[in-house]
């Protein structure tokens, strides 16, 4: 028997409701919020927090909060964070041991209470990115534990996107302003004569009963009407494309493009790029003593192929150069994470173009690629073997 | 503290003091540290000096006088592992600004007395002179930073202190970019973090007390400074301050476009 799914409208007082019914539950709701000339995601005491009137004029290298005359909530483009920084939080303490007396050592797994978390606004494309970590670090052999528990645990309310960003291009990585799976509520914001509302659908049972505790109204064809025309008019208008060819295969056919040296050039090997994608998950782990001696801890931290340390062995870093660590990074997003994952590791967000203090742009390296390999062999070089 | 604890040494050479007093600073830790080590060489601390050789050598400041390039070769004689902490030992410190000028017009022009006068063209980093074991940046060092390096020397394993950019401490505290959302200059994306991305927390940009990252691209950093409003005077300021020398050597071109600009006293 299929499970029951409910569509149906909240106004304003309905969302007040939703955020409090999901407090209500224990649940730290996050959902985005403007702080610092930005909208970045923190956690809510009312949905009264949300960016109400302010959209986001991006482009690469570049973010500005505008005002917007009808107060629209959801209509902000993504920002300097992903759901990561809750999901995947940049540091984790793992374990710690001390050094009794008599010398022996005890080790004390650290297995804190997770949060019960409930994101509110999530747009399809950090569905998406959120679906690929879930691959990454609670699939497999070895899962994330702590990952994997607040992920179990959390609640996802999607924001369908209705104002997509200049730097977006979602669409070309095979996905799209509109939310199909992978939430518990999806929302699609509508605001004209009729009033500011919020067509909602459920996507799974914890969400059916969450909605069933929300005062809302029946779906009605006008409201319906106008949110799927909106995402639909989305999907028109995503300010950036990827090049319409096998991602996969073109970057591992450019190892060696001259284009890596243009893109070393203007590249700071800063590792925006790596902190603010939605799917980027490297961490490294460091040992830390106290003065004492006798208590040691265990730490993961978010890292980043950019960083030197990340390919440190002995004798130095193998990825001395921006050029490798730029080509490294792009061709593990857009075809070895294939190879690992069974996925592209890019939903065409667009963070990692506007977060780039110096606005390098994935889509714009990834047609250069294409225009030099399609060009034909233009080295001797690229004859030769590979090594 | 036993005998056989290990014995820490503090020198300094040209610098404000401001980086061994980060040792004191360590309100909480230091009655921990003091039972970790004897402090056998700390005049900021004691006037009490026990002769070396000493386990651990804590350096601040830069060599500008040619008493001080005798006097590093010294105390690196005396201690089994010299870390060299703050802008002034890593990278010569503001007293580097001499390296751009021309030191012989101050010595005339400031001093009544020239003649008394006895000090070097330049001012360098320590590892200009001795090797170092570990280099703890900053204007001043960070207290956490401080500790971790005399942890991990006691414990005989590698300091936990990243090279990589401010950029990272920003994205990880989850600070709103001040470049890209604001549009001020900031040198975080060239600059090591360890200060903890103070300032860009607070709404302005980084001005690079740290000294450089172990990754730096000052040529694509250089128009973005530009673009926010510095012109090529206030790049070349902004480069040349506690670790002047480091971002934007003499007779390098950093892309600053910087004809050396006359220093005056």
């Amino acid at each position: 028997m299929p499970d029951r799914r409910t569509t149906a409208v909240l106004d304003l007082s309905g969302l007040d409701a939703l955020v409090e019914v999901l407090r209500g539950q224990g649940r730290t709701v996050v959902g985005p919020t403007v702080r610092d000339g930005a909208v970045v995601l923190a956690e809510l005491d009312s949905a009264r927090r949300l960016p109400f009137g302010w959209g986001t004029e991006v482009e690469a290298g570049r973010y500005r909060l505008v005002p917007r005359a009808d107060g629209a909530a959801f209509a902000h483009t993504t920002g300097p964070q992903s759901w990561k920084a809750f999901l995947h939080p940049e540091r984790e303490k793992l374990w710690s041991v001390d050094r009794g007396a008599d010398g022996e050592l005890s080790v004390t797994e650290e297995r804190p209470p997770q949060p019960s978390y409930a994101f509110l606004g999530v747009r399809p494309c950090d569905l998406r990115a959120i679906a690929v970590q879930d691959r990454v670090l609670a699939g497999g052999r070895y899962p994330d534990s702590g990952y994997r528990e607040r992920r179990v645990g959390a609640f996802l309310i999607a924001a369908e996107c209705t104002e997509p960003g200049a730097t977006c291009f979602c669409v070309s990585m095979g996905g799209g302003p509109g939310a199909d799976a992978g939430f518990d509520l999806a929302l699609t914001e509508v605001v004209d004569a009729d009033g500011h509302r919020f067509r909602v659908r459920s996507g799974s049972d914890a969400g059916e009963e969450v909605l069933a505790a929300v005062p809302h109204h029946p779906d009605d064809p006008a409201t319906g009407t106008a949110a799927r025309s909106a995402v639909d008019a989305a999907r028109e208008r995503m300010g950036r494309a990827m090049p319409p060819v096998d991602l996969r295969a073109l970057l591992a056919g450019s190892l060696e493009a001259e284009r890596w040296d243009d893109v070393a050039a203007r590249c700071l090997t800063c590792g925006n790029c790596t902190m603010v994608c939605p799917t980027c998950f490297c961490t490294t782990t460091e040992e830390v003593t106290d003065l004492t001696g006798d208590h040691a801890e265990r730490w993961q931290r978010w890292d980043s192929c950019f960083d030197l340390d990340f390919s440190l062995l002995h004798g130095g870093p193998v990825r001395a150069s921006g050029r490798s660590r730029y080509r490294q990074w792009l061709t593990h997003k857009l075809s070895t994470w294939y190879d690992q994952f069974g996925s592209s590791g890019c939903v065409g967000c667009g963070r990692c173009i506007t977060w780039c203090p110096v606005g390098i742009d994935i889509t714009e390296e990834a047609a250069a690629l294409q225009a030099e390999t399609s060009a034909g062999l233009p080295h001797d070089d690229r004859e030769e073997p590979r090594r | 503290m036993t005998v056989s604890a290990p014995t820490l040494a503090v020198f300094k050479l040209a610098s404000c003091d401001g980086c061994q007093l980060t040792l004191l600073d360590c309100e909480d830790e230091l009655l921990t540290l003091a039972g970790r080590v004897r402090i056998a060489h700390f005049l900021e601390a004691s006037s009490a000096v026990e002769p070396g050789p000493y386990d651990l050598g804590l350096v601040e400041g830069s060599v500008t006088t040619p008493d001080d390039a005798r006097r590093i070769r010294e105390i690196r004689a005396q201690c089994r592992v010299l870390v060299t902490i703050g802008a002034c030992a890593t990278a010569g410190g503001i007293q580097a600004l001499r390296d751009f000028a021309d030191v012989e017009e101050f010595r005339r022009t400031v001093y009544a007395r020239p003649e008394y006068v006895e000090t070097l063209a330049t001012s360098t980093p320590v590892s200009a002179h001795v090797d170092v074991d570990f280099e703890l940046r900053g204007c001043p060092i960070d207290r956490g930073q401080l500790l971790e390096v005399v942890t991990a020397f006691l414990a005989g394993r590698r300091p936990d202190v990243p090279n990589h950019s401010v950029c990272f401490a920003c994205k990880r505290r989850g600070t709103v970019c001040v470049t890209v959302a604001h549009g001020t200059p900031c040198l975080g994306p060239v600059t090591h973090a360890g200060c903890g991305a103070i300032c860009p927390a607070f709404g302005r940009g980084c001005y690079g007390c740290f000294g450089p990252s172990g990754s730096v691209n000052l040529p694509a950093l250089i128009p973005l400074l530009r673009r926010d409003g510095l012109d090529e005077r206030d790049v070349r300021r902004l480069l040349r301050t506690f670790n002047a020398t480091a971002f934007d050597p003499p007779g390098r071109d950093t892309g600053a476009d910087a004809t050396d600009e006359e220093v005056r006293p």
